[in-house]
């Protein structure tokens, strides 16, 4: 680890200009152990005061210190988000959820294993080294939307229930600004290292949920044991029903691309359809038309399809028969 | 005086049978359990002596070549780059140091020299920053692409194999893969070094000091008997603690340089690449039998990996000559020479992934010949060793498989893929359990003191598996008293050298070697008293024979002495020796997503005398455990083009979490083992692996009809055998 210079704010503005934030600490403080963020300065936002759950509209603000324990138990949350909540609890383990907090949460970064190997080349990590995935072990790397200088995934879960959820983040600019979560994150393109719309010392302070969508609501996460793994898929998704007929539709997908991925196309296509596998493997096929595998994570074209089918039975009562 | 014993013959009457204190076997607690959960059990990383400096490995980030140099460490005392750093982990039992020269590099990641500083986080961001220039150098990593070694010894045949393949009713012709694993022991490996004059003393993370002592001695350049090595707490081996490693080197190098105390604590990325892996193996199985399930043949090839030079090769078919019968048989065993990290012993080698691989063979060849699967293997079980004609030791397979088909309920299980819950297939598996037995030379030291308490002192380890506990219950039984008035004194190289923790030995070597140590005092009482050692009852500190009844502490003029040594002997050779056992699962598979969730899992296991109830259990639940994590979630990534570990956190190397693991029963069966010396007691710590993995394999098969011979069995390889 370099050495830095620690600062525990006690207001938004009090924070050094170029200091890297730091919340929970769960993610940066392995990044800083082995070096692949080296920041001069922190500066430690635990005491502000963003750490409530409160009425905003017809929907809720979630401060961005509120830890992911609390809000995943939530009772509020549990009653109208239970996707949240699920979703959250599907994430890490019970010791990490106690210190991760909401906005460490959005900003976690990659779990692709180079970008944590310093002897290896990484674009994210040094832009213009390469990237070692490919033609690596990319197990877990992306099958959408990743680029030749990048196939990394952005791995966290509760993003995923979010855009599902169509949540917005508040940021502080030092202005609030509100980004939907649609727009928060950002492909690799020619620029791995660019994840998210933040710019350099913004923070942010809330995360906006609208109006509870209602609905049933299902956050079915694949992996590589029963917990504490990353998602190799996961599917949030939002379905109301009306005569037997798909009336709503929201599908988020986790551990498939740089950013929880949406495909208003697919909703689109389940809209006024009777449920069926047909029709689910219809929508499956229209996400995965661009999708492509590296080698090792082939598998998760066929995998994605099949959680999607899975859930969508689930979410639509179809009853679990051949 | 030291009483020896050689065990050249079978001991039909357990003298252990005959003591009064009704202690042994009892389900005791770990002795020192209060100790470790309460923090006061003090491991190798925590000891802080005055002065203490840390140590930090520095790796080299190439596959292979020379290191050309070594750049300053700014903030760091020094860069020591010593040509007496070892190029990897030495092996269990081995006398000398591995091959020395930290200049030449073999794999990614092997230690190449220590930056010594102040303060721990000074030391890291000076080994971070250390710039090393290399000659790289090209060398193969892909075990598969080379062409191996096949050394004339570890090969053998009788009969005609391929004819048999051609005669037979029903075959078997398959090809597995396991990948590498690491022991992934919860402590990693750390040591703390200190000088005093030219005498070594090191405290550090052991499973065998006798042995780890001379390679410490022969690494460094001095006598064995100046090296003091200390691990009274060891947070887990699995064989990553069999032999000396990097830290333990470095750290006493550095403190000899330097003149004071030094510690080097391995992070957990070091313990993967530089704690020995299971080589992965590449197995072909080929069986042929008649109509009647009778085995006719039996093939077994390997293909294992290590570095060039190294003699440990991962015995896979080490069980494969006396678990069936048949007429026709061959082992295959080929090493190929790449340079991934160093192989070596980890977790039941040879059984844990040649048994497990085997019993899937045995499931599909039922499954082929229309037999059910614990009869396939009943019908094959031999009455002396295939090929030897050597008589077992003792022999529990037959009954542990129906004790266990009973237990289980077996006969609910139905045909392939005809058991549903919602959306989950549910199916049953079973595998026969095998693993060797062997004793170790071993000794110990008994001091009976004026008052009556005994103090046992060997330089056996305690690494997590209950030695402290069982040795402490043995010297009770043996000597008539509470175990409380017993204090066992273990992990230090100045107390009499013991077999060691590693190969399931440990127990019952250093068990015995307690045992004789306590018969010698038993004998020096009955002197004492005046009558025959076959006279004379200890109980409760009191000393009986005929109608004399007397208090220990009364009779006792000063202290006793026994020492205790304990040497293999003829029955080594004589006689086959083994464990057995059976394993069975109950699993279901999520049709859609291909995910394996274990349901209920029974071991049944005859290890001789059961020394310990809970801590024998203990041993095979964490078996058991391993087994799951190898059918399941275990793998080591290499990286394709340098061998690199890729997965080498306990994040990305999936060990099963407590969610993977549902409620496991164990069960064992009563045995007494005469050939392998006087407490009947044979080895356990790795029965419980070594088929596990294949009941879960084979449930699998029964649930949803897919066969994985690419382990582990993940959700990918799950969803390829299934229909959409
Ligand atoms: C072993 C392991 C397993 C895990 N498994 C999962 C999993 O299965 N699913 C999952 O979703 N996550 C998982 N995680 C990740 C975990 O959820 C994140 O580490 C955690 O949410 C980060 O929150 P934090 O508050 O600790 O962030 P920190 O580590 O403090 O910060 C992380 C990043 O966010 C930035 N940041 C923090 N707060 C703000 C803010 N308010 N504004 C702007 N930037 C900010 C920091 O500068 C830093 O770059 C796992 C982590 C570990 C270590
Ligand atoms: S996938 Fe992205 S994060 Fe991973 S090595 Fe390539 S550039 Fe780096």
């Amino acid at each position: 680890m370099k050495p830095f210079t620690y600062h525990r704010a006690s207001t938004l503005t009090d924070r050094p200009a170029g200091a890297t934030i730091i919340a929970g600490g769960t993610n940066l403080l392995d990044l800083m152990k082995h070096e692949v963020m080296t920041p001069k300065a922190l500066v430690d936002i635990t005491a502000l005061d963003l750490n409530r759950i409160e009425a905003h509209g017809d929907g809720l603000r979630i401060g961005a210190l509120v830890r992911n324990s609390d809000l995943a138990a939530d009772p509020v949350i549990r009653r109208d988000y239970p996707l949240l909540s699920r979703a959250l609890l599907a994430g890490a383990s019970g010791q990490l959820r106690n210190m991760a907090t909401t906005g460490g949460n959005l900003m976690q970064r990659t779990r692709c294993p180079y970008f944590y190997d310093t002897r290896m080349p990484c674009n994210k990590r040094e832009p213009g080294s390469g990237c070692a995935a490919i033609g690596g072990v990319n197990r877990n790397h992306a099958i959408l939307g990743a680029s030749p200088a990048c196939i990394a995934t952005y791995p966290g879960d509760m993003a995923v229930a979010l855009r599902a959820l169509d949540a917005e983040v508040e940021i502080e600019s030092p202005a609030p600004r509100q980004v939907p979560l649609s727009e928060f994150y950002r492909l690799p393109a020619d620029t791995p290292d660019v994840e998210t719309v933040m710019r350099p010392g913004e923070i942010i302070t809330a995360v906006l949920l609208p109006a509870p969508a209602g609905g049933q609501q299902r956050y079915r996460k694949v992996r590589d044991r029963a917990s504490y793994a990353f998602a190799l898929v996961s599917v949030a998704a939002i379905i109301g029903m009306e005569n037997n007929r798909i009336a709503h539709a929201a599908l988020a997908f986790g551990g498939v691309a740089a950013k929880p991925w949406r495909d208003p196309g697919a909703e689109a296509l389940l809209i006024g359809q009777e449920p069926s596998d047909t029709l689910f493997g219809r929508a499956a096929d229209l996400i995965l038309q661009s999708a492509g595998g590296y080698g090792g994570n082939d598998f998760k074209i066929p995998l994605l399809r099949r959680t999607l089918i899975a859930t969508l039975r689930d979410a639509t009562g179809m009853e679990a028969t051949a | 005086m030291t009483r020896h014993l050689k065990v050249d013959a079978p001991i039909p009457d357990s003298p252990l049978d005959h003591m009064a204190q009704g202690v042994l076997g009892k389900p005791v607690s770990r002795l020192e359990g209060p100790l470790k959960v309460t923090g006061r059990a003090t491991y190798a990383a925590e000891a802080r002596p005055e002065g203490l400096l840390y140590g930090v490995l520095v790796q080299a980030a190439i596959p292979a070549g020379k290191v050309l140099s070594i750049g300053d460490a700014p903030g760091a005392m020094v860069v020591i780059h010593d040509p007496r750093l070892i190029r990897y982990a030495a092996q269990g039992m081995a006398t000398e140091g591995p091959t020395a020269g930290p200049d030449e590099v073999e794999y990614m990641g092997q230690a190449i020299a220590v930056v010594v500083a102040e303060a721990l986080e000074a030391a890291q961001a000076a080994a971070q920053a250390l710039q090393v220039t290399y000659e790289a150098k090209d060398v193969p990593v892909d075990p598969e692409a080379v062409e191996p070694e096949r050394p004339e010894d570890k090969q053998s045949a009788t009969g005609d194999l391929d004819r048999a393949m051609q005669d037979a009713s029903h075959t078997l012709d398959q090809i597995w893969h396991t990948p590498s694993h690491t022991a992934a022991a919860m402590e990693p490996h750390a040591a703390t070094a200190e000088w005093s004059g030219d005498t070594l003393t090191v405290r550090a993370g052991y499973q065998m000091l006798a042995t780890s002592r001379e390679q410490l001695a022969d690494a460094v350049g001095i006598k064995p008997d100046q090296v003091r090595l200390l691990a009274p707490y060891v947070g887990g081996g699995f064989g990553s603690k069999l032999g000396i490693n990097a830290d333990s080197v470095a750290a006493a190098i550095a403190a000899q340089q330097l003149g004071r105390p030094v510690q080097v604590v391995m992070t957990r990325q070091q313990v993967f690449d530089l704690a020995h892996r299971r080589s992965e193996t590449r197995q072909r199985i080929r069986l042929a039998c008649d109509t009647q399930g009778k085995l006719t043949g039996i093939g077994h090839e390997a293909l294992v990996s290590n570095l060039p030079g190294v003699s440990f090769s991962e015995p896979v078919t080490q069980a494969t000559p006396f678990t069936y019968q048949a007429a026709h048989r061959q082992i295959v065993h080929a090493i190929a020479r790449v340079h991934r990290s160093c192989a070596g012993s980890v977790r039941a080698p040879g059984e844990a992934v040649g048994a497990t691989v085997f019993e899937c063979a045995m499931d599909e060849l039922a499954e082929t010949a229309g037999i059910d699967p614990v009869e396939l293997r009943l019908r094959n079980i031999p009455d002396t060793e295939p090929c030897t004609g050597r008589p077992f030791s003792s022999h529990k397979l037959a009954e542990a498989l129906r004790e266990g088909a009973a237990r289980f309920n077996w006969s609910d299980r139905r045909p392939t893929g005809q058991r549903r819950e919602g959306d989950w297939y549910i199916g049953m598996g079973v595998a026969s359990a095998v693993r060797v037995n062997s004793l170790i030379e071993s000794r110990a030291r008994v001091t009976l003191q004026a008052d009556g308490r005994a103090i046992v002192e060997t330089d056996m380890t305690d690494i997590g598996t209950g030695s402290y506990t069982i040795l402490g219950q043995i010297a009770a039984e043996t000597l008539g008293l509470a175990v409380d008035r017993v204090e066992v004194r273990l992990g230090d190289s100045d107390f009499p050298p013991a077999s060691g923790s590693g190969g399931s030995f440990g127990a019952a070597s250093s068990g015995t070697s307690v045992y004789l140590a306590c018969a010698e005092i038993r004998s020096q009482i009955a002197a004492l008293i005046g009558c025959d050692e076959a006279d004379l009852t200890l109980q409760n500190g009191q000393v009986r024979t005929g109608n004399v009844s007397r208090p220990l502490d009364a009779l006792l003029t000063g202290e006793l002495t026994g020492d205790g040594h304990l040497e293999p002997g003829k029955t080594e050779d004589t006689v086959r020796q083994a464990t057995w056992g059976s394993h069975w699962a109950e699993i279901a598979v999520n049709r859609w997503t291909g995910e394996v969730r274990v349901r209920r899992m029974l071991g049944v296991f005859a290890c001789g005398r059961v020394l310990n109830e809970k801590t024998a259990r203990s041993q095979c639940l964490g078996g058991m455990t391993f087994g799951l994590g190898m059918a399941l979630t275990e793998a080591m990534a290499h990286d394709p083009r340098d061998g690199h570990i890729v997965t080498r956190d306990l994040a990305e190397y999936h060990i099963p979490c407590h969610a993977d693991v549902p409620p496991l029963e164990v069960h064992f069966l009563t045995e007494s083992d005469t050939y392998v010396g006087p407490l009947h007691a044979k080895g356990l710590g790795e029965l419980g692996i070594c088929g596990a993995g294949a009941a879960i394999l084979n449930a699998i098969h029964n649930a949803c009809g897919v066969r994985v011979r690419e382990l582990p069995a993940t959700p990918d390889k799950i969803i390829a055998g299934l229909q959409s």
